[in-house]
Order: structure tokens, then sequence, then C-alpha cells
């Protein structure tokens, strides 16, 4: 299929988002390390809380090229490039990870000698808990990724000149690789950075609850710039109500899949009420927490819930707009929610902090930087893909 | 027929790309009511005859919502409310609890109300058929061919003019299609429907009224009220106002013999066994040595526990210990417990406790033989005529 036929012109973005994502970028930046100079113990949990918020989105858009080739769907292939773009933030994981390691101490427990001296419990976890394990499986986990995402995404850049089927191929076998493992290393991703901030709780759905996260946000932030794009004519003009349409069904399946797995993680352990677990729940229902939490499941279930409901709101560019930003917006929530009220662990007291702003500018300056040099680059749609004609005729 | 109505002339098509083309044509033409019928969905139909989205969505957004507030006040009512009841230590209006059933019951109410109204609005509702089903047409038109329907209520309908139009666009098989005649369902038919309402609101009445109201007036409370003592009631005639007696100071129950060797560890003081050994007992005894005793120490009472690791295994009953146990000793154990061996009073009769004592003591005689048994056991097999040896 030539480009002609698909009607995508190769265009830049205009300059004004590279200049405002440089802006934001390095704004970011600068807080972020007059934060990390006045108070690293603060700090830490702020970056935490922002890393999560990354991964959730560059891991997410990972898995949503890799889930796009494995299931062979056809309608999104014009749309699989905005997700590689947003994946481009994983090489970056390692190097961003490194400031973490060095404040492990802040954020963890179990860093603590003394603590684990006293502890029975907490000396039997010292087989998977200890630092050198800890950094090595971590380090390797995002080696892997990103050995997938180059892998993964330059065979998809191979295919614009090419035109090459078997490209497609491989991607699918790479694909069918990497979603198994996505599913072990992001179990074990949040178990190291997030379970075990309260060393003794366990919940073995936590890395699910983290993967429907982190797909809900992946699809919110595609949703937004697909929408956009095609709104402003950058992407195919073929694009239509019924591509649409399908962006807001997976919205929407997400947003209750999500709430799926948070209820049956609550319930079951709100109904056990045994002593190691339940405290989990009772740091995020003591002080102010309790009507964060509340907000929570307003923000992130019930209000994308109904909003999304109505067949016409998923067809609808404006209602859609609104509803991803919404979406990321209320993922920052979920992230922040389940980093900040384990503060209490480490004898330390929260309070809310400017700092909290800091990073996830840098975040989002980042990802807007990265995506518009990708867009500089490559072109917004694989105009090399054997399925791209098929998926422009998409009907529902 | 000059009696029966029009409902519309149907022309039948070979391709999906024919049929096509006719919709466009005939929603060009200006027809309104006019249906598609194909014998599976075609792409690009829905944006040719510009279907308006179904509202059926609304009935179930409605029963669903209504389901789980009705659900929920229901649960709220009955165990926060009518009977406050606490299960689990949990609060009367736990609500994480309630939550997987509001949401099972809202998906059912849904689904059945989306099936139902689905129902309704096809058959349209108290009819249960559709002029079109039972033609040749239908009968095509869900198997190879394509067709289009234009209904007589179009404003533009013209039988005449339709037929030929239908004819130009390249449709064959032109059939002309009636109404049903007028057969009203008799479930339906209003008199039917206030009779059975009219029965139902009685027969309700009725058993309300029997139930809960009849039997407490007299002369119907005579089933309630009775003269008899209630047993928690508190009572006008007895002195200690107690309804319920106490037994008489010393009495025992019937057939009941107490067994005065609790505590006591000398064996001379335990009764002999009663019962001779017989084919009789001893089959009792080994079915309740094998039902109560032999899951701990084993068949044949050699310690070889069926619940290993589970329990601890039961000693052996072959050691010279127990085989120096008294039949008394041995009915003290079963009827007592030892150590970690519960009573089987309440489990095992006397005669039955008995009878596996004598069980017990052939197994335990079988694993330490004499002399004298083998020359038993070879007459008897001598006599049976199974020599072996």
């Amino acid at each position: 299929m030539s480009k002609i036929e698909s009607g995508y012109i190769k265009k830049e973005l205009p300059k004004k988002i590279g200049n405002i994502g440089l802006i934001i970028l390095v704004a970011g930046i600068i807080l972020s390390l007059i934060a990390y100079l006045t108070d690293p113990a603060r700090a830490a949990f702020s970056y935490l809380t922002t890393f999560i918020f990354l991964i959730s989105i560059g891991l997410g858009s990972l898995f949503l090229v890799a889930l796009e080739y494995a299931a062979g769907a056809v309608w999104s292939v014009p749309f699989r490039r905005i997700s590689e773009f947003y994946a481009s933030s994983v090489p970056y994981f390692i190097l961003l990870i490194i400031p973490l390691f060095f404040s492990m101490h802040n954020l963890f427990t179990w860093m603590n000698p003394e603590v684990v001296a006293q502890d029975k419990i907490l000396q039997g976890r010292m087989v998977y808990l200890n630092v050198p394990f800890f950094v090595v499986r971590d380090s390797a986990i995002f080696l892997i990724w990103w050995l997938f995402y180059a892998l993964l995404i330059n065979n998809s850049r191979k295919q614009d000149e090419s035109s090459d089927q078997s490209l497609t191929g491989k991607n699918i076998k790479l694909s069918m690789a990497f979603i198994p493992i996505f599913a072990f290393s992001i179990s074990i991703i949040s178990f190291d950075w997030m379970m075990s901030m309260t060393p003794k709780w366990f919940s073995t759905i936590f890395g699910v609850y983290l993967f429907a996260g982190s797909t809900w946000v992946a699809l919110a932030v595609l949703t937004l710039s697909s929408v956009l794009l095609t709104e402003n004519g950058y992407l195919s003009p073929k694009v239509k109500r019924d591509h649409y349409y399908s962006l807001g069904t997976l919205l929407f399946a997400f947003t209750v899949f999500w709430a799926y797995i948070a209820f049956a993680q609550y319930m079951l352990q709100w109904y056990g009420d045994l002593p190691e677990e339940i405290i989990y729940f009772i740091h995020r229902w003591t002080g102010g927490w309790k009507y964060v939490s509340l907000i929570l499941v307003i923000v992130h279930f019930i209000v994308p819930f109904l909003i999304l409901l109505p067949r016409s709101s998923k067809t609808n560019p404006k209602i859609l707009i609104f509803v991803s930003i919404w979406i990321i917006a209320a993922q920052y929530l979920d992230s922040y929610w389940l980093v900040m009220p384990d503060m209490v662990n480490n004898g330390l007291t929260y309070s809310f902090s400017w700092m909290d702003f800091a990073f996830p500018l840098a975040a989002v300056g980042l990802i807007i930087v990265l995506f518009n040099s990708k867009v500089k680059k490559h072109n917004l749609i694989p105009v090399g893909d054997p399925k791209l004609k098929r998926s422009l005729d998409f009907h529902l | 027929m000059p009696d029966k109505k029009l409902f519309g002339i149907a022309a039948l098509f070979d391709s999906p790309d024919s049929i096509i083309k006719a919709a466009k044509k005939i929603k060009e033409a200006g027809y309104k009511n006019y249906d598609i019928n194909t014998p599976y969905p075609i792409h690009g139909m829905d944006d040719v005859v510009a279907a308006k989205p179904s509202r059926l969505g609304y009935v179930t957004l409605f029963i669903g919502f209504s389901a789980a507030a009705f659900i929920l006040s229901f649960m709220w009512w009955t165990l926060a409310i009518n009977y406050p009841l606490i299960v689990g230590g949990k609060p009367f209006f736990p609500l994480p609890a309630f939550i997987p059933i509001t949401f099972e019951f809202t998906v059912l109410l849904g689904v059945l109300s989306t099936v139902f109204g689905m129902f309704a609005i096809v058959f349209n509702l108290p009819f249960n058929s559709h002029p079109l089903l039972d033609t040749e047409y239908m009968r095509n038109v869900t198997s190879d061919k394509y067709g289009a329907v234009i209904e007589a209520d179009d404003p533009q309908f013209d039988e005449i003019k339709v037929k030929a139009y239908l004819k130009s666009l390249g449709g064959n098989s032109i059939e002309l299609i009636f109404q049903l005649e007028d057969v009203k369902q008799k479930v339906f038919e209003p008199k039917f429907l206030v009779f059975l309402t009219v029965v139902a609101i009685l027969s309700a009445a009725a058993t309300y009224i029997s139930i809960d109201k009849l039997m407490y007036i007299p002369p119907f409370d005579f089933m309630q009220n009775q003269k008899k003592g209630s047993a928690q009631a508190e009572s006008s005639f007895f002195t200690d106002k107690r309804e319920m007696r106490k037994p008489a100071e010393g009495s025992v129950a019937r057939g009941f013999i107490p067994y005065e060797f609790t505590g006591i560890t000398d064996t001379n003081q335990f009764y002999g066994n009663p019962l001779l050994p017989s084919k009789k007992v001893l089959e009792l005894g080994q079915s309740k040595f094998l039902a109560f005793c032999s899951p701990c120490h084993g068949d044949y009472a050699d310690g070889s526990s069926r619940l290993r690791a589970l329990f601890p295994p039961g000693p052996t009953l072959h050691s010279e210990r127990v085989i120096g146990f008294t039949d008394g000793k041995i009915y003290n154990i079963i009827t007592n417990g030892q150590n970690i061996m519960p009573s089987y009073a309440s489990q095992i009769t006397r005669e039955e406790r008995w009878s596996i004592i004598i069980y017990i003591r052939v197994l335990q005689r079988a694993q330490n033989p004499k002399t004298s048994d083998f020359t038993t056991i070879n007459e008897i097999n001598k006599e049976s005529g199974n020599v072996q040896n």
C-alpha cells in the first residue's frame, strides 16, 4: 500500500509542542534536583510515585504493541506507532532507577538492620529482600524490557521501508515471548518497589493490580494522542468513528477490570481482617487518607465508568479527550495512593509537599520531548504494515 | 383474499452488492418504512440504511440500576433493620460484603431485561408472530438470497409503482405480503387478564388471612392456645414457677446402666467379659473394630495407622503389655479413653465394646499362636477336605 492510498502525509508537530515539552522537562529536572537536595527522604517517595507512573505509561504502551501483534488485531494498526513512541521511555528506566537505588534506605524498613534484628518474620524474608539480589533482579528486568523494546520497534520501523511481511511474523513471535515475561516481571516490580514498603504485607494479586492500571493509562495516552492527531490531520483521514469506538470500548473495559481487581484485593483482606494483611488498608483509612481512598474509587472508577457507558461518548472526540486526560490524572492519584501512605512504616509522617508536582512535571516533559523527537524521525503510521489497508477499511 | 390487508411488497436480490445498491436507491427515492433482510450481516449496510441505534440499552440501564438499588436496600433492611445480625464480626451493614451480590444481581436482571425487552420489540408483544414469517421471502433470505421489503404504511406507498420500482432495481420474485389476520392471543384478552388478577389477589388474601389472622381468632386458635405448659414459659401452678419439671432426685434414665469404674486404675476391680466367643460375637466385633479402632490401630491391630502423618499413630495391640491387660481394663480404655484416645462410649454400645475385645483377643492369638493351634487348624481342614501340608 502506497503512502498516497492511506492518505497519510508525514508532518512534524508544531514547534511549540517541542519547546513547551523542553521547558517543562528542564523546569521539572531543576525542581526535582532542588527537592533531592533539600529533603532526600521525602523526595524519594515523590520520585517513586512518579517512577511507577512512568513505568505504567511506558511499559503499558509496550504491552499494547505486543498485544496487537499477539492477538493479530487489525483495527489498531494505524495507532500502533503512537504506542511505540510512548514506549520509548522504556530504555531510560535503567537510568532513571539509579537515584532510587541510592535512596532505598529511605523507602524500605527492611533495609534497617535494627528493625530486622528484632523481627523473625523479616529475617525469613531476607532471602528475597536483600540489596544485591534486589538490585540485580530489577536491573535485569529493565534490561530485558529494553531488549524487547529494541527488537520489536526495530522490526516495526524496518517494515516502513521494506514492506516485508516476514517482519510481522517475527514480531508476533517476539510478542508471544514478551507477554508472559511482562506478566511475571511487572509482578516482581510491583512486589519489590511497592509491596515491600509494608514488608510483612502480601497480596498475590498486586501485580495484576499494577498491570490493570498501567494498561489503562497506556490506553488513555494512546486515545488522547490518536484523537488529537486524527482531528488535526496528522494521521490518515481514513481513521473513523469505528476506530474511536474500539479505543473507547477498551478504555471502558479496563476501567471495569481495574475496579474488579482492586475490589477483589480489598474485599478478601477486609473480610479476613488478619493483622499482617489489614495493616495495609488501615494505613490507607487513617487520617486524611480515608478521603483519598474514597476519592480514588470515585475518580478511578465511577466517573470514567459513567462517562464511557453510553455508546455515543465512545465515538465523541471531545469526550474521549476529556476522559483520557481524566484517566491519566486518576492513574497518577493511584500511584500516589499506593506509595505515600507507606511513609508511616519508616517512622516518617506524611505531609503534602510541592515536590509531588516537581517530579511528575519532569515525567510529563520527558514524555513530550521523547514523543516529539520520535515524530520528527519516524512515520506516525506504520506505512509498510501488511494489515494497514484492512485496518483503515475497518468497520464494526 | 380481498379482505386481507397488505403489509408490504418484497423483492429478492442475488448478491450482496446488488442489495447494497438497491438499499441506497430505495433510500434516495424517499421511502421511509422499508427493511432489508440478509442471511448474514453485510458490512456497510448500517451506513446505507443509517439505522438508528437501538434503544434497548436504556431498558437494560434502568432495570440494572433498579436491581442494584433494590438488592442493596433489601440486604440493608433484612440484615441491619428487621433482624440485625452480626456476621463475622463486621458491622450490621457491611457494604463490601454486599457488593458482589449487588453486582451479580445487577448483571442478572440487566441481562434478563435485555432478552425479554428484545422479545417484546421483535414480536411486538402481545403478538407472537410477524407477517414476514412463514413466507417464501423469509425462506429465501434466511438461506442464500438478499431481500428488501417496502412496507404498506410508507407515505409514498403505491402498490403498482413499488412493484415496478423494485423490478427496475433488479429485484426478482416480487411477493405481496399480507398482514396477519387479527388473531389476538386469548391470554391477553382483557377479561381473562382481569379474571387472572382477581384470582391472584383473592388467593393471596385468603392465604394471608387464614395463616396470619384466622389462626389467632377463636375458635380457630385451638392449635395456638393449647392447655399445656411450654418449655420456657412461666408457670402459675408450680411454686418454683418452672413449667419444665426437673427429674426427681436420683432418677435414672430407662436402660441406662452407670459405669462405676471411671478413674479407677486397680485392674482387679473391673468386670470380666460377659460374652463368650461365638461366630456372631466375632463378626460384630470385627465390623466395629474395623469401623472405629482400625483407623489408628491398623486393620490387624499392629499400629499401622491409615491416617499416616495426619494423626499420631495408635500403638500396636500385640505388645506384651496389652496382651496382659484384662478384658475389663481394655473395656475401661474404650469407655473412658486413654492418653490422646478419646472416649468411645457414645459411639460404641456396651455389647459392641465387649465383642471388640474378643475380636482383639483373636487377633493377638493369631500373631502369637500356640503349637496346639496348628493341630486344631489341621483337624478343621481335614474335616472340610481342605488339606494343606
